[in-house]
This record gives C-alpha cells, structure tokens and sequence, in this order.
C-alpha cells in the first residue's frame, strides 16, 4: 500500500514533475507513488495526500492563482481538505490556496519588485502539520524561492499567531529570524501557514526542488515535509532531517 | 451596459509599484509628488438594462474574482 500524492495540473504549472518525481521516484522506495490530476477534473481519485504545485497558472492573469482557484477540480480540493485530507501548496500553489479560501492571508508583489529567486533557509514553528509535525524546532531548513508575489499579507496577523498557524519563517542559515533574511517583505517574516485545522498547508519555497543529494549541502532539505506527510499517513512517530 | 471597475490596494498595504513610479516622478523634477498608489482599471460589458440590478451582479463579481478583498479595495460605477 503506498500513499498516493495526486499533483494537481493546471495551465501554467511548472513545477508538477518535479513534484511526481519526487513521489513517484525519489521516495518510491519509501512507499510513495504519485499522479497528474488535470484541472478540469472533478474527481481526485482517491489520492491520500493533494499537492498544489508552482507554476504560473493562467499567466498570473489579474492575480497570482486567481483564475486556477476556480478551476473545476477545485471544487474537489476543497472537498477534500473539508474532509481533513492533507493538502500542500507550493509557491503558485500556495496563492491558489490562499485564493480559493483554504488559507488565509493573500500573497501581493515582492516589496523588492524584483522576481526573487534564490536559496532562502526556514524555521519550523506552529502547530503540528501533516508536512511538518516530526521536523525539529529550530532546524533551519535550505530551500530556493522562485517569485515575483510572494509577499505574504495577513490583515490579522496577531490571531494567525497567537493560533498557531505560522508554520515557516524566513530566516538565517543559523535559524535567525531577522529582517535581512526576508526576501521578499513578508509580514512578520512569514513564508507558510495552515489552516485552522492545520492540514491545509501553504508555502512560497519550493521542497520538492530540494530532494536529492545531487543538489549539494542542504539539497535534501525539502524532503522532510514529504516524509512527514508518508509518517503521518502511516501514522507512526516519525523524527525527520537527522543528517545533520 | 458598461460597468467600470476600480481596484486598489487596501491603505496600509505597501505598494512597491507606486513607490517606484513615485520616486521616478521626483526625479522627473515633480517635486510635489507626495505619494503613488497603483490600481487596476476593469471593464464589463453587461446585457440588461437595469443598472441597480447590474451593479449588484457586478459587486458579487468583485467580491468573488475581481478584488482579492484581502489586500484589495473596489470601486464600481455603472454607465447607463
């Protein structure tokens, strides 16, 4: 029985391969697999796990994810993460997300107005998720940033805390959370929250780009957050990121 | 019928566009450029002739697409 990852396709999405091989290949041997779900399906196909990848769907037309967030499988998404199914969205993903009303808060322009793309590291905090709850505090986690929105706006952003739901923060190699490692204005440094349930999870870096050892130090860093959601759905206590 | 509508970034919400365009300005010798805000202009074409009823349609648009009301502020006038 492996945990199947549906990756959701939408026009303009570039980051779905990367996110199948990953599951598919990558952690096969863990006990993954994974499949494209087209947008205009209505049905997922009783995927464990929901993947919304990056990209620039629809051209970014009017805003970031505005138009895939009323894509026909969305309903579906929706559905799902209603139901506590464990869904992720990355960078484009996490815009669709927060655009279709699974996660608070919107992504605007970069305050740099550059498209920042880089590697960026991360600390974990919050509550438990299906994608981090078994990363260490304080573990700074290496990933790259590929955006022009990623600028993350809350207009509450106190209650976000106070409930948790900041999940990564921008911040040093050291795990320093200070505005020189902001890269893109962020309030409060944030770069993923979850929903109130916190199985719905969004973020602007990338993991499924941060998978293979072929990457160089801090290459494998975003694997951690497909073996938690793998830990998660076997539901076994799991510690990840022990390399280092 | 033709609606016309208006979004801008909430006030509060920093607008680096502007920001940009405005320092710009200065340079331009437009010295009394306090400050930039940039918007987006929509335009919909309506059937119907009922502007009160078109407004109403045209304010759920915005509230379900048009605006992210989040970050963002709209503004809708109807030609009649």
């Amino acid at each position: 029985m492996s945990v199947v990852f549906g990756v959701v396709r939408f026009p303009g999405s570039n980051c779905d391969d990367d996110a199948v091989r990953v599951v598919d290949q990558v952690l096969r041997p863990a006990g993954a697999s994974g499949r494209i779900i087209w947008h205009k399906e209505r049905a997922l196909g009783g995927v464990d796990v929901v993947l919304v990848p990056g990209g620039f769907t629809y051209g970014d037309y009017l805003r970031a994810g505005a138009l895939a967030a009323q894509s026909p499988v969305m309903d579906a998404v929706v559905e799902f993460a209603r139901a506590g199914g464990p869904v992720i969205g990355i960078c484009n993903g996490f815009q669709i997300l927060c655009e279709a009303g699974l996660l608070d808060g919107a992504l605007a322009r970069n305050a740099s107005l550059h498209f920042e793309c880089r590697d960026v590291h991360l600390v974990v905090e919050g509550r438990p998720t299906p994608f981090t709850h078994a990363i260490p505090a304080g573990r700074a986690i290496r990933m790259s940033i590929a955006h022009a929105q990623g600028r993350y706006v809350h207009p509450d952003v106190d209650r976000l805390e106070g409930e948790g739901r900041v999940v990564f923060r921008y911040a040093t190699a050291d795990g320093a959370v200070i505005e020189a490692a902001n890269p893109n204005g962020s309030q409060r440094n944030i770069a993923g929250v979850c929903n109130a349930e916190g199985n719905v999870l969004g973020l602007m870096p990338h993991p499924e780009r941060a998978c293979e050892d072929l990457l160089g130090e801090g290459g494998e860093d975003g694997l951690m957050l497909f073996e938690c959601a793998l830990a998660w759905k076997a539901g076994v206590p799991a510690r990840v990121g022990g390399k280092r | 019928m033709r609606a016309r509508v208006y979004v801008t970034l909430k006030s509060g919400v920093l607008d680096p566009q502007g920001q940009a365009v405005a320092r710009t300005l200065g340079r331009l010798g437009y010295g009394e450029v306090q400050g930039v805000r940039i918007g987006k202009y929509v335009e919909i074409d309506l059937e119907g002739g009922d502007p009160d009823a078109a407004r109403a349609r045209v304010e759920e648009m915005c509230r379900r697409l048009v605006a992210n009301t989040v970050i963002e502020d709209y503004r809708i006038e109807v030609d009649t």
